[in-house]
């Protein structure tokens, strides 16, 4: 392969309120069996590169344990194989990864020791699928410094958390606005790059001297007059998870027949550790309408439109509409809840009521669990 | 010195011909078995919890399904530096290159597998059993008794004995006698063709009984070692034991798994059943889907009715559809307003639309009454049933099908349709 990766899974977010409070952006659970970083790592093994680095720093203990073999992903061979680093202290650095740039040079050896004359830089926390080749030929028929990938988001989405970029005809980015006050254009950067591995060095290395840490305010917008920065539409099914709503609403898009069928169905597959976890059982007394439900999961109640993640536990008479209940959640007889995302690893006691009132409530209840 | 206290022989050449189209291209403990899991994945997953690393797995007929989904062992963990698993199908000698002719003469073939591994003892294992248990506790209680040979047995009622090999024991649990299907069975106590034996009797009798035709453990090796005055002792197991050698086992063993409570529990937390998972993504069930008392397997996407039964991982069961009772594995479609009845579906096959399964009278089957029996519709893997066709009771179906292959557009009960591959 012409390229090694890089994927960026170190961030944290106040807008996922408490959901990160136990763990990265990038191990969230998604659609029922999966994790965020799932996506990116897929879209990197079924591109065919073979060496990827995963750079974590918050919270990251939870991706550590998704992460501990590399062969879910079909890396972990003699060539390449996955690499996760997270800041240590060394002898000329003990300063924790203080932004995108600053992560890719405290692990600099990683791409001076690598002989691939491209990089992929991905985020952890994005639900799409990709060939990053298609990118790569891009870029080199622009003959462009930097690639950005970017997505024409729909009108309604409030786009001032994402970097907006404006192109000219050509596809040259004229302007970039990291997460402006108002938004100025509705085609967002994805946070997926592609530029040389030298160039790349030669950026972050630079960077480090005048003591600037961030890959975007400080290399996409410093550089954007001085180098050939070109923007990527990418057309398919792309969403970024990191804030409660669009977490919510990424898991809620897997309900839909051809989202589903993109993901789940067509060539290539999304990999992901795999739990050996019995099929899910329906009991007597479960109604289940529009509902995605994972492995493991046991159904004595009611659920519509929800998304059950894996060992899922519903009680009798218990009634789930419109939520998200993440891994290994134990819900006890006559629930209700609605409206909200449960946190993985909660019990409910029986008889609770959850409502999400305006917007998505967030249920953490860490109860004894007696039975199951 | 490599040295492995007790290895595993794991027999998986057999056909199971009882199970009819459903073992016509794999060999039985290839079979699917409750919505995600083939028949193997018991006895492996018994292994690796019990500590036993090293399992030699031996193939004969129609192994491609068992290679490819045992391969290295990897979700056994059992892909080991030494030990492991090794498939070990019959193979070419400068003389005699024989078939494997029995069980007994399968280990005979495989004696230097063994040897490579200079064990204490050896455990016999046969790939077409459900159930769960600690072989680790019948070796300490081989080696407690002093054993040459420990036969697990369990207790089965005294009318279901002459079905079985029954062992009588005395007190101390020695073993006195055999009865092989027995008509007058002196004892309760059924052999569940699970034998430790220690090495050295093992191998003494294998090459004693070197030339015995189709030599099998229960008709000659352990006959022979109970003549020869051998310790042989009967390890009592009171656990959940099914034998899934019939279409009528195996489907009420299926069924066994929905129970709210089942006997045979997938969903305890501690020894866990591994299997190769290629199907990862969560099931879907629709809007206007019913279901109630059954398992469904990763990525299926249900819109119709399910009732009483185990689905498989990749099923696709449309609109209108009402499945009751029956049991589909892996990658079927299930076209809209079929009406599904007792049905055995294997793998990707296609069912039309409109289609019913399971209806009229339970007449027997006409080719083989003693396979497709208990009113039960088999269908075999990748065959393909056309629109609006109607199909009988105690029926088996294998092959692309066309509307034509079905008189009247209907497969009276106790017909066999095979097209295509070799007759059964």
């Amino acid at each position: 392969m012409r390229a090694v990766g890089i994927i960026l899974a170190g961030g944290n977010s106040h807008r996922m309120k408490e959901l990160s409070n136990k763990r990265a952006i990038s191990a969230m659970p998604v659609a029922g069996s999966y994790r965020a970083i799932d996506f990116a790592l897929s879209n990197m093994t079924n591109s065919s590169v073979q060496k990827v680095a995963v750079l974590t720093q918050y919270n990251s203990r939870s991706l550590h344990e998704h992460l501990s073999s590399s062969k879910w992903w079909n890396f972990g061979r003699k060539q390449g194989g996955l690499f996760v680093f997270t800041p240590t202290i060394t002898a000329d650095n003990n300063a924790w990864y203080r932004g995108t740039a600053d992560a890719i040079y405290q692990n600099l050896d990683f791409l001076k020791k690598s002989h691939e004359p491209y990089v992929i830089i991905a985020s952890g926390d994005c639900v799409y699928k990709m060939d990053y080749n298609k990118v790569l030929e891009y870029h080199i028929e622009k003959k462009a410094d930097i690639t950005v990938v970017c997505k024409e988001m729909p009108p309604t989405e409030d786009v001032t958390r994402f970097g907006l970029i404006r192109m000219n005809e050509d596809s040259r980015i004229e302007e970039f606005d990291e997460k402006p006050m108002v938004s100025t254009s509705n085609t967002v950067s994805t946070g997926i790059y592609v530029l040389r591995r030298r160039q790349l060095i030669e950026l972050v290395e630079r960077c480090a001297q005048e003591d600037r840490y961030d890959f975007v305010r400080d290399i996409l917008i410093r550089y954007k007059n001085l180098k050939r920065i070109y923007g990527y539409k990418i057309n398919d099914y792309w969403s970024n998870i990191a804030t409660v709503e669009s977490y919510f609403k990424t898991n809620m898009d897997f309900l839909k027949p051809e989202v589903r069928d993109y993901f789940f169905r067509q060539y290539p597959d999304v990999y992901s550790k795999v739990d050996d976890l019995p099929p899910a059982k329906y009991n007597p007394g479960s109604v289940v309408k529009n509902s995605l439900v994972s492995s493991g999961c046991i159904i004595n109640g009611r659920v519509e439109n929800s998304v059950l993640f894996k060992t899922v536990f519903v009680g009798e008479n218990c009634v789930i509409k419109n939520s998200i209940i993440m891994n290994d959640v134990y819900l006890g007889d006559n629930t209700y809840i609605e409206n909200c995302i449960v946190e993985s690893r909660d019990t409910i006691r029986a008889n609770s009521h959850h409502v999400g009132e305006d917007g998505i409530k967030i249920v953490v209840e860490k109860n004894e669990r007696y039975v199951l | 010195m490599i040295k492995k206290e007790m290895i595993a022989m794991l027999l998986a050449g057999g056909q199971g011909s009882r199970l009819g189209v459903l073992t016509s291209k794999v060999a039985k403990p290839a079979v699917a078995f409750g919505g995600k899991y083939r028949i193997i994945d018991f006895p492996l997953s018994n292994c690796i919890n019990s500590g036993v690393d090293t399992v030699g797995v031996l193939t004969q007929y129609q192994p491609l399904r068992l290679n490819t989904h045992i391969g290295i062992g990897i979700p056994w963990d059992l892909d080991k530096n030494i030990g492991g698993v090794s498939i070990l199908p019959p193979y070419e000698k400068s003389s005699n290159s024989d078939w494997y002719t029995g069980t007994a003469n399968a280990i005979y073939q495989n004696l230097t597998y063994m040897e490579l591994y200079n064990p204490e003892y050896v455990l016999i294992l046969s790939g077409d059993h459900i159930y769960k248990m600690d072989y680790e506790v019948m070796l300490e209680f081989h080696k407690a008794s002093n054993a040459d040979v420990s036969i697990a047995v369990m207790p089965v009622p005294m009318e279901e004995a002459s079905r079985f090999g029954v062992v009588v024991t005395d007190d101390n649990n020695r073993i006195t006698e055999f009865q092989e299907k027995p008509e007058h069975p002196k004892s309760n106590l059924a052999s569940m063709g699970i034998y430790i034996f220690s090495w050295k009797a093992l191998k003494e009798a294998l090459v004693t009984l070197k030339d015995q035709s189709n030599c099998d453990f229960g008709k000659h090796v352990i006959p022979y070692c109970h003549e020869k005055g051998e310790k042989l002792v009967a390890y009592e197991y009171n656990g959940y034991w099914k034998d899934v050698g019939t279409l009528g086992s195996y489907w009420e063993a299926n069924m066994e798994l929905i129970d709210i409570i089942p006997e045979f529990n997938l969903y305890e937390e501690f020894w866990k059943i591994y299997t190769s998972n290629e199907i990862i993504p969560p099931q879907y069930v629709a809007e206007d889907a019913v279901i109630d008392r059954c398992i469904i397997g990763d990525g299926s996407e249900i819109y119709g009715e399910v009732h009483n039964s185990v689905i498989g991982a990749g099923v696709t069961i449309a609109k209108g559809a009402v499945v009751r009772d029956s049991i589909i594995m892996r990658g079927v479609t299930v076209g809209e307003n079929v009406v599904m009845n007792r049905a055995i579906v294997a793998e990707n096959t296609v069912i039309g639309k409109n289609v019913e399964l399971g209806i009229g009278e339970d007449v027997p089957n006409k080719i083989k009454p003693g396979v497709y029996a208990f009113g039960l519709v088999t269908i075999g893997e990748n065959s393909v049933i056309p629109d609006n066709v109607k199909i009988g009771k105690n029926t088996a179906i294998s092959g692309e099908t066309i509307a034509e292959d079905y008189p009247n557009g209907i497969l009276e009960s106790g017909e066999t349709l095979i097209k295509a591959g070799e007759a059964l």
